[in-house]
């Protein structure tokens, strides 16, 4: 009854195939970006920053670059840790030997960096398959992350082993170091999603994103209607391993500041951030931010009811948390294998309809 | 024989009982793709969780009694027993096939025909439930395991290979921990006895048609949920056996259930469907991290069993995707 297509009238052919294509969600959408770029920023303190939105931002850029490579091109990776440390590192390297380089600039070719290695670590994809590909991807993970750890040329033989992230500034507001400021951290990490998301949006509706879309569905198949395998899946390592080392270089830089390789990019981070993708949806943008909103956004709200509400040890809310995720992963499996994202399509679908269903 | 020799033996032979620990995990894998072609990503938690519910069981420590404590405010930490070894062994593997029996009902019914991959997150999702679930039930702590398995250097065979060495030369002899010698056995009698259940029991032929084809066992009347939680249940034992030996070897704690992950490259090089291709790959595994951190460790700096037996499987893989002993992979348009 609100929520309608009629009187939404397609002109033209460009009009036709926009991203939102009724007229409520393209509204909801610049009410969102108005409300995310525009005020949010006056009302943001470092509590907020720190424990939901940088995380949350940081990591749907991670889950959108997981995305590409799993639920697009239907390679299953288990090494996200391991190639956001690479964009931690990448990113540590190039702000210490180029002080003055943009922050952006840095952020930007860290990315690069982490393409250049996902490509590598992507070749044995042409050979190994599914779950295969997923064990191989686990050398990438365990190999990056002892690396880090063992050369000191990458942590600047520092004494403690760790990197930690030098001031930095963009339009005389400081966005890395200790005295960040949470609007600015803020803005610099939402500016880079929304062109990150934008981008992954289009690529994956365009001539690439089908062609990875065919060989995710059956790779010989694609391959006989002239799909090339090595072009298709190199360019998603390379493009998923781009995103993902934006993350790992904002995760160290602006989210952190200081990082000790296996604890924040181990195995875990790989599997939190394939959790993501999961009850998100894969193949799916919208999916990965509503699975890192969920999986960001629940912790903290458990936490804080079980310790600040019931005064439970955090130890016992610990347990619970771990309870809980893993019998909500269960759950949406079991409910709606395609993820939240689905849920949201049907629901939007059924809502066109309401109150009158034929 | 030259010290030199006998120490790169010692690290081979001492490979090939860390091998058969990761074996152990492994064969957990095997059984539950092979039956119902699911990864079982929670295989190493099952291990923890059974060691825990063990350590638990004998000490008499109740269940839950940090939430109790937490909720009631009451002060109880256990019942003040301690059950023998083998009643406490008895009494968790009836909590494994209670387990199987709970997964099948709950999870497992409910994704019947969905993709590999699906299921796979399934017990992932499952992982994470158990790993908080079996902290909450007997606490995070790290326990001690006792259930009398002998440990120790075996001095017997300390003085029996010293021997071996050139006269005047300073070797010891070898060191091997009894409890790596106890697994070997256990692990050898594990499959044979599971070989045989296979081969030669009415069950065993059911979870061999199973494995071998879904549809046609079913249409020949064989019950896939019952399969089901006899092969969880089997595995449940698995990992009751394999939690046991690495709970003694180095206590119960949350690093028991990474050795999951430590098995996958093992599955990689075994196949994913080969019990012998399991304990092979175990044996691979160990002794070539063994030896390649005996020999190029000290040179690359050290703590190379963290990746060396993904890296291994990876190049494997290159040559030969579907491991060593896994069925030819055909694929069809």
């Amino acid at each position: 009854m609100f929520y309608r297509q009629a009187g939404d009238f397609k002109k033209s052919y460009r009009e036709d195939i926009q991203t939102f294509a009724l007229r409520q969600d393209r509204r909801a959408y610049y009410v969102l970006m108005a409300i995310a770029f525009l005020v949010v920023p006056f009302f943001i303190n470092d509590y907020w920053a720190s424990a939901v939105l940088l995380p949350f931002l940081i990591l749907s850029i991670a889950a959108l670059g997981l995305n590409i490579l799993t639920g697009y091109c239907g390679q299953v990776s288990l090494g996200t840790g391991g190639f956001m440390a690479v964009g931690a590192y990448a990113c540590y390297k190039i702000m210490t030997s180029f002080p003055d380089l943009n922050i952006m600039i840095v952020v930007l070719l860290a990315g690069l960096v982490t393409a250049l290695v996902g490509l590598v670590f992507g070749i044995p994809s042409l050979r190994i398959k599914g779950f295969y590909l997923a064990v191989a991807t686990l050398a990438a993970q365990f190999f990056l992350v002892w690396l880090f750890n063992k050369v000191p040329w990458f942590y600047n033989y520092s004494a403690s082993g760790q990197i930690n992230a030098p001031a930095r500034s963009m339009f005389g507001f400081n966005i890395t170091g200790a005295e960040a400021h949470a609007p600015a951290r803020y803005l610099f990490c939402l500016a880079l999603v929304v062109l990150l998301a934008w981008a992954a949006r289009n690529l994956t509706r365009g001539r690439m994103g089908r062609s990875w879309m065919a060989i995710r569905d059956m790779d010989i198949a694609a391959e006989i209607i002239g799909v090339d395998p090595l072009k298709t899946k190199l360019s998603a390592f390379a493009i998923s391993s781009f995103y993902i080392g934006v993350a790992g270089a904002l995760f160290f830089s602006v989210y952190l500041g200081a990082v000790e390789v296996g604890e924040v990019f181990g195995i875990n981070q790989s599997f939190l951030v394939l959790f993501m993708i999961i009850i998100g949806g894969l193949g799916s943008i919208m999916g990965s931010f509503i699975g890192a909103a969920f999986l960001i956004l629940v912790p903290v709200l458990l936490k804080n009811v079980m310790v600040n509400g019931f005064g439970w040890p955090t130890d016992i809310a610990a347990h619970i948390e771990f309870i809980l995720i893993g019998g909500l992963i269960m759950l949406f499996l079991i409910v709606e294998p395609h993820g939240l994202a689905q849920l949201w399509r049907i629901a939007k679908e059924k809502l066109l309809l309401w109150p009158f269903p034929h | 024989m030259s010290p030199e020799f006998l120490y790169t033996l010692e690290v081979i032979l001492n490979g090939l009982m860390a091998g058969v620990m990761y074996s152990l995990v492994a064969l957990g894998f095997v059984l539950i793709f092979k039956a119902s072609g699911i990864f079982n990503y929670a295989q190493g938690v099952m291990a923890l969780f059974a060691a825990m519910t063990l350590v638990g069981i004998q000490n008499g420590q109740v269940p839950f009694s940090h939430l109790i404590n937490a909720v009631f405010g009451t002060h109880i930490h256990g019942f003040g027993w301690t059950l023998p070894a083998f009643v406490a062994i008895l009494l968790t593997l009836l909590v494994m096939i209670l387990f199987a029996y709970l997964v099948e009902r709950f999870v497992l019914k409910h994704l019947v025909n969905q993709d590999p991959i699906i299921l796979f997150m399934a017990t992932i999702g499952l992982a994470y439930f158990m790993e908080g679930f079996g902290d909450l039930m007997w606490g995070s702590e790290i326990k001690v395991l006792d259930v009398g398995v002998p440990q120790g250097a075996s001095f017997w065979l300390e003085d029996f290979t010293a021997g071996w060495a050139a006269e005047g030369s300073e070797y010891y002899g070898m060191y091997i921990d009894k409890l790596d010698l106890v697994a070997t056995v256990v692990a050898i009698a594990l499959v044979v006895s599971l070989t045989l259940f296979s081969q030669y029991t009415k069950t065993g032929r059911a979870l061999r048609a199973v494995a071998d084809d879904h549809q046609a066992a079913l249409s020949v009347g064989i019950s896939l949920r019952k399969i089901w939680v006899i092969v969880w249940a089997i595995a449940g034992f698995v990992a009751m056996v394999a939690g046991i030996m690495w709970g003694a070897k180095s206590g119960v704690q949350f690093s028991l259930s990474l050795i999951a992950l430590k098995a996958l490259p093992v599955l990689i090089l075994g196949g994913f469907t080969s019990i012998p291709g399991a304990i092979v790959g175990g044996l691979i595994i160990g002794v070539g991290e063994k030896l390649f951190e005996y020999s190029i460790g000290p040179m690359i700096g050290g703590a190379t069993e963290n990746w060396f037996a993904y890296v291994l499987a990876l190049v494997f893989l290159v040559f030969r995707p579907q491991g060593l002993f896994g069925e030819k992979i055909i694929e069809r348009v």
